[in-house]
């Protein structure tokens, strides 16, 4: 899942300081489960930006909120097509690509965003996340035990560890474990360090040209206005 | 035939003996002439660091310029931090074409550890597939498959860590790194001689030369931080406490005293193939440990 932070309240109150009406645009999918942009947390920064806005600001906001199944998605956002033309701007507690989708539908209205988009991740424990992925769209994990050594090493290294780790952590960061001694290990316990001992050749960026597009249905044409 | 001065005693029998410079974090060079000048007689090839540390300076390049225009005989350090695929090549390129063939193919310190955290890390290729890049482009192609219009030729080494705490999957990288090319191994700082001589019994079985890293510590605080800061350096207790147990104002002199120790032991068992001596800011003491070894 996509795993985000929402946005200090101060640098939200700066984003949508020009606009009078906002719509607080919620998503009930990846921000949802991490609590940064769900219909709890919609509802608690529009308590907070009244709070804030009582305590003796100038500013005259008046705030709205909604939370869409998936912001990700034109057929979820159909629904808010009427309430978008009362208002100033939406504040979209989506993802990246929340923000974006929305802006491509309604192009006549600012989109801001509300989080900051962090990574693709898991739940270590609740309250706690971990980045696990990186989206090379070259998935090698076939062949490190299941543990993505561009993700998790902070060099994104393919041939073994560097000089830098001890006591089986990353130079980097001492908290962080080296990806390349949990990958050891785990072929060990596999019974296969052969795949260590392989060369693994340079990583090839051309299968990432951005902005990456898939086309899944066999009878569509690609478009021509990617990105 | 040899490539250079540096591969023709790689190629002999005799015990290497090579150090480092770090270059000055500005555009004044003339510290880093005098070292150049002051060691260039005394040692078989000079390394010049790449941003150690992750920490900006002067370029390795630059200071191999000023190596070569000394008299002496240069190592480049090149690390993967900094540089993609392309601009590796380009600096492999312009090194060979001023006379500068002795190439230390490193993966480089994380951006964390250094003085500009905010930079982008590169980290296009690691070390193992920097040394099979420098081998490919000797066969006259480019790392896109192109012909190159003069075709370098190189002497490749690349770094070890027999004192690691985990050191086996730093063996298989070893092995890799000598299966992609490399001629020679600069250790990193060794202070257990039971390491190294554990590390020699498995590394004779390769052709390759092992100079033993030799790091000059000035102090037990030096080498306290040094455990806590800087990659890949693990520090004795016994050296530690060696250092703890001076006059104040003698640590240097007790650092100068262990590094020969070690040397003149590693030299007397013929331990390994030479060593590599990091003084780390202290550039100008070289030539003491030498003449206490």
């Amino acid at each position: 899942m996509i795993v985000a932070e929402q946005k200090p309240v101060e640098e939200i109150r700066r984003i949508i300081a020009p606009y009078e009406r906002v719509l607080l645009l919620g998503c009930g999918t990846c921000v949802t489960v991490c609590g940064a942009g769900g219909e709890r947390e919609v509802s608690f920064l529009n308590s907070v930006l009244r709070v804030a806005q009582a305590k003796g600001s100038n500013e005259i906001h008046s705030f709205w909120e909604y939370t869409v199944k998936r912001q990700c998605d034109f057929e979820f956002l159909d629904l808010l097509a009427d309430k978008v033309n009362e208002v100033d701007a939406i504040l979209s507690l989506g993802c990246g690509i929340g923000v974006q989708v929305v802006a491509e539908r309604f192009p006549d209205i600012p989109v801001l965003p509300g989080v900051n988009t962090s990574f693709m991740g898991m739940a270590k424990e609740w309250g706690v996340w971990d980045e696990r992925c990186a989206a090379c769209g070259d998935c090698r994990l076939a062949e490190t035990a299941g543990i993505c050594p561009i993700t998790r090493c902070t060099k994104g290294i393919l041939n073994g560890p560097c000089a830098g780790t001890k006591n089986g952590k990353c130079e980097a960061n001492k908290d962080m474990n080296c990806a390349w001694v949990l990958i050891y290990k785990r072929l060990e316990r596999l019974q296969q360090l052969e795949k260590m001992r392989r060369y693994y050749p340079p990583r090839n960026f051309r299968v990432i040209p951005r902005p990456r597009r898939i086309v899944m249905k066999a009878d569509v044409e690609p478009g021509e206005d990617n990105g | 035939m040899a490539n250079s001065l540096f591969e023709e005693k790689l190629n002999s029998d005799g015990f290497l003996v090579t150090t480092e410079i770090g270059p000055p974090k500005g555009a004044d060079v003339s510290e880093m002439v005098h070292h150049i000048d002051l060691l260039k007689e005394k040692v078989d090839a000079i390394n010049i660091t790449d941003h150690q540390s992750s920490v900006m300076r002067f370029p390795s390049l630059g200071g191999c310029l000023l190596v070569k225009e000394r008299g002496g005989e240069p190592i480049i350090q090149i690390t993967c931090r900094d540089r993609n695929r392309l601009a590796l090549q380009a600096d492999l390129l312009l090194a060979y074409s001023r006379d500068i063939k002795n190439v230390l193919c490193l993966t480089g310190d994380s951006v964390d550890v250094g003085d500009h955290k905010e930079a982008k890390p590169v980290f296009d290729l690691d070390s193992v597939q920097l040394l099979k890049m420098a081998r490919e482009m000797e066969s006259g192609k480019d790392m896109g498959g192109n012909e190159l219009k003069g075709v370098p030729q190189f002497c490749l080494g690349a770094s070890v860590h027999p004192e690691a705490d985990f050191i086996e999957p730093q063996l298989v990288k070893f092995e890799k790194k000598v299966i992609a090319g490399a001629q020679f191994f600069q250790t990193q700082g060794i202070f257990d001689l039971e390491s190294l001589r554990r590390f020699m019994q498995y590394a004779s079985q390769f052709n390759v030369k092992i100079l033993a890293g030799i790091i000059v510590l000035a102090s037990a605080r030096m080498a306290r931080y040094m455990n806590d800061n800087v990659p890949g350096i693990i520090v004795s207790q016994a050296t530690i406490d060696e250092l703890a147990n001076v006059e104040k104002g003698k640590g240097l002199q007790k650092g100068i005293e262990i590094a020969s120790r070690l040397i003149k032991t590693i030299r007397e068992e013929n331990l390994c193939h030479g060593v590599h001596i990091m003084a780390v800011g202290n550039e100008g003491i070289v030539p003491d440990i030498l003449e206490a070894a």
